[in-house]
């Protein structure tokens, strides 16, 4: 049954996707900023990763909590040193902020770490599952996995914790959760290192399945653009059903069609979406 | 009045540059009035509407390839010019008719992806255009300098033709109810502006010379590619370009043009490794201290002299 | 002889919730038509319903007979059916005058901008804004801010005008001041609604009242037939006020 074999495989792809774009989907949400950045972000967790196994020898499994602390601090940096500046400016003042804050952080990603694609090649790797007909890379199975635990981390932050109910309070009413005592540029500030802790989380986890290049930042960003209009704005289960929605549509597009068509196919639906449903499969609420 | 005879003048010193002799100026010449009207186009959509548009790309690549292909088949240049200005329109005028109803984030994805989704169709259409192997133009046959002047004065027209729209557009019925857009969309709408009208005729107007100035750029380098003329930083630097200078104006978009490209240059000279990262920071630092850009600048500072003189 | 504008049987949902129910309503040329109901009472969604801003779900709307049902708000304004916001929106960054001209040029009858301009500094001599035609709208005061409102909508040349809540958030004299522009805006042939929660207000201005409760017309009439009617009563303070003036008149 290939049919099976391509859903496999379009389920892995879509929580890895998840991943990517949960972060994206907060930023965007809570903030309403794009954050032309993430796929950068990516990019730099996977870097961690690499770094990690090939001088200290760290699963990247284990890298992923050291990235996202990395990436924690610099996304909370970036917040509260340049984006709050900026928050209540106009749409295309904050992306075009973050667009040129991209294009210092990947300059300076090729100048340190070069053009050159490299790949973490693991010692031990795990095999293969074989579920009957289908096969599947168990490294890749593993990583999907924890991006869905992770995602899921997430989740229950947001609802469970204080900080978590802060980050909604202000998604849902900026000047009510400053009265409320709110300290609205601190949140926003957490918020957008929480994204970046996602993105770097996911780039490790990602090391082991794609090559790492700071080429490859625009390729992540766009997925997470995707995820976004697919599963709707800034909810947590919005970029999980985004996520598996284009790990399926690609998974099966590359089949039907042949792989080179995925990127047109994605964005095509994207445009398709946006004209029909802009609020996404599952529509727009408040960040659960 | 003011205006027209400022473009007159800006039109007159430009025609000058030929007289330098000098290849290499006569090829930032061509760039700059290439960014010109690209940023001038811009400024229809995000500028005076306020939609932050990313099709700009996807309407020089259109352009671009329209032209290429009709080149290939042996039209003239001026039709295929022409031709590409117009396929340009018409897809703007049908696409924004899908995506001129979003709104903010919304629009400016939606902008981008027709974008990556054009550069897609080219690289899967190798019978037509060549796909990821590009497409060679035929080379006119002048000299070289003959034909630095040919392209520097058509983009330098074009350049001109965009601006006396410009000019035409921000006084006129359609600039006013495009700014109202642009401040209260619904306001605008009940008080009678036809806002989905008025829209599609700015994104129209901003695809319109984006698509002949593809054209004439293919026609320039003689060989196009996907990643070159669907490049995103087609979309973005006229953007920048227009902040630089300053949103909404006449004069703004051919400040920043000239400005950005300069400054790109003599970075590109010296340090080619940092170049993206220096294009970056200034974007960084234009929109941290000057959000409204140079000419905003210059008028209050002229204001400020002015009531300085009263007092 | 048809009436300026007729609403029949008209709904408007929103989700499950019904803002207009079965509303059947008729306002004739000339006359100042009060419209009251407690807050939530479906007036606002009224005045978004005949100007095309959330067109009805059922029902028509006709303007001296013709159906403007499905129309776009921007086709409605150019007909002349103009309104007040009850949040007041100016184009911010634009002088008083030039919000004022966006009206003119855009829904009324100048035929330039530079005619819009002429026109709409008659608009805000008229309505005592001249003096700050030059300064960008959003440096107004609040009880400016209503008048800029109303001036843009005398300056689309209406023939009906919705005023929603212009008085809302003035002070006494404010008020005043307010009551007698509409009435001398009446007075040049102008069909007005008002619309306001606070009852005084509208009782001292209309020549006839409509009351909504839960989006369903529940009474309609002469000022005082109206403020009499048990339902209207019942509406604003409750049944068992209600009853109890009831019980007190007796």
């Amino acid at each position: 049954m290939i049919y099976l074999q391509v859903l496999a495989n379009g389920l892995v792809l879509g929580g890895l996707y998840a991943a990517i774009a949960v972060g994206f989907s907060l930023v965007w949400g809570v903030l309403n900023v794009i954050n032309l950045l993430h796929g950068s972000f990516i990019v730099l967790g996977s870097y961690v990763a690499f770094f990690g196994y090939a001088y200290f020898g760290i699963h990247p499994f284990i890298s992923a909590a050291i990235a996202g602390l990395l990436l924690f601090a610099l996304g909370y940096a970036v917040q509260a040193g340049l984006v709050n500046r900026v928050i209540a400016a106009p749409v295309l003042i904050t992306l075009t902020l973050t667009f040129g804050l991209d294009l210092i952080l990947n300059n300076a990603m090729l100048l340190v770490f070069s053009a050159d694609y490299r790949k973490v090649n693991l010692a031990s790797p795990l095999g293969s599952l074989e579920l009957g007909p289908i096969f599947l890379p168990g490294d890749r199975v593993a990583a999907m996995v924890l991006a869905f635990l992770l995602t899921a981390l997430l989740y229950r932050l947001l609802r469970d914790s204080r900080i978590g109910r802060a980050i909604i309070a202000v998604r849902m009413d900026r000047e009510a959760a400053a009265l409320m005592g709110v300290n609205v540029s601190r949140i926003n500030a957490i918020t957008f290192g929480l994204g970046a802790c996602m993105a770097g989380a996911a780039g490790a986890l990602l090391s082991i399945i794609y090559p790492i290049s700071p080429l490859n930042s625009s390729l992540f960003l766009g997925k997470a653009f995707v995820v976004c209009v697919l599963g709707g704005l800034g909810s947590v289960p919005g970029a999980m059903v985004g996520g598996v929605a284009l790990g399926l549509i690609e998974s099966f597009g590359a089949y039907w069609f042949g792989p080179e068509h995925a990127v047109t196919l994605s964005f095509g639906l994207l445009l398709v979406l946006l004209f029909v449903r802009p609020s996404g499969i599952l529509g727009k609420r408040g960040y659960e | 009045m003011r205006d027209w005879l400022i473009l007159l003048a800006l039109a007159l010193a430009a025609s000058a540059l030929p007289l330098a002799g000098d290849n290499y100026l006569m090829r930032l010449g061509t760039i700059v009035a290439m960014y010109a009207v690209l940023a001038q186009s811009w400024n229809f959509i995000g500028g005076l509407a306020g939609y932050p548009s990313f099709a700009t790309a996807a309407f020089f690549g259109l352009g671009a390839y329209t032209s290429a292909v009709l080149l290939a088949h042996g039209a003239p240049t001026g039709f295929a010019w022409g031709a590409a200005g117009l396929m340009a329109t018409l897809f703007a005028a049908l696409i924004g008719g899908a995506i001129l109803h979003l709104r903010g984030h919304y629009f400016a994805i939606a902008s981008l992806a027709v974008g990556e989704v054009m550069r897609e169709i080219v690289n899967t259409t190798p019978d037509l255009t060549g796909g990821g192997m590009g497409m060679n133009l035929p080379v006119p046959k002048l000299s070289i300098a003959a034909s630095a002047q040919l392209f520097y004065f058509a983009m330098l027209g074009l350049a001109a033709l965009t601006t006396a729209v410009a000019i035409i557009v921000q006084r006129g019925k359609l600039g006013f109810g495009l700014r109202c857009i642009q401040q209260n969309e619904d306001a605008a709408n009940i008080l009678g502006v036809n806002a989905y009208g008025y829209k599609t005729a700015a994104f129209c107007l901003s695809a319109v010379f984006s698509g002949i100035a593809g054209a004439i750029y293919a026609s320039w380098v003689h060989y196009i590619e996907p990643p070159d003329v669907f490049d995103i930083l087609l979309a973005v630097k006229p953007l920048v370009m227009v902040l630089l200078g300053g949103l909404g104006t006449v004069f703004g978009p051919i400040i920043g043009a000239a400005l950005l490209i300069t400054f790109e240059e003599v970075v590109w000279r010296s340090f080619l490794t940092i170049h993206a990262a220096m294009l970056g920071l200034i974007i960084v630092l234009l929109v941290l201290f000057m959000p409204n850009g140079l000419l905003a600048l210059v008028r209050s500072w002229l204001e400020r002299r002015r009531k300085e003189g009263k007092a | 002889m048809s009436a300026l504008l007729s609403l029949e049987n008209v709904s408007r949902r929103f989700g499950g919730l019904n803002a207009l129910d079965n509303v059947t309503l008729k306002v004739e040329a000339g006359e100042i038509l009060g419209l009251l109901g407690p807050n939530g009472a479906g007036k606002t969604t009224l005045i978004n319903v005949v100007t095309g801003v959330h067109p009805a779900t059922s029902g028509q709307v006709l303007l001296q007979g013709e159906d403007i049902t499905r129309l776009k708000p921007y086709r409605i304004a150019r007909k002349g059916l103009a309104r007040t916001f009850q949040i007041v929106q100016p184009f911010p960054r634009m002088t008083v005058l030039e919000n004022v001209a966006a009206g003119a040029v855009f829904a009324g009858a100048a035929p330039s901008l530079k005619e819009g301009m002429r026109l709409s500094q008659e608009h805000l001599d008229f309505t005592g804004l001249g003096h700050v035609a030059d300064k960008p709208a959003s440096t107004l005061t609040l009880a400016q801010r209503k008048r800029l409102e109303l001036a843009k909508g005398l300056a689309m040349n209406p023939r009906f005008l919705m005023l929603d809540e212009v008085n809302a958030g003035l002070n006494s004299s404010e008020v005043d001041e307010a009551l007698a522009m509409i009435r001398r805006i009446a007075e040049r042939g102008v069909t007005i609604l008002v619309i306001e929660h606070l009852m005084k207000v509208v009782v001292t201005i209309s020549t006839r009242l409509a009351v909504l409760h839960h989006g369903a017309l529940i009474a309609e009439g002469p000022p005082k037939t109206v403020l009499a009617d048990r339902g209207v009563i019942e509406a604003y303070l409750g049944e068992k006020y209600a009853a109890r003036l009831a019980g007190g008149a007796r």
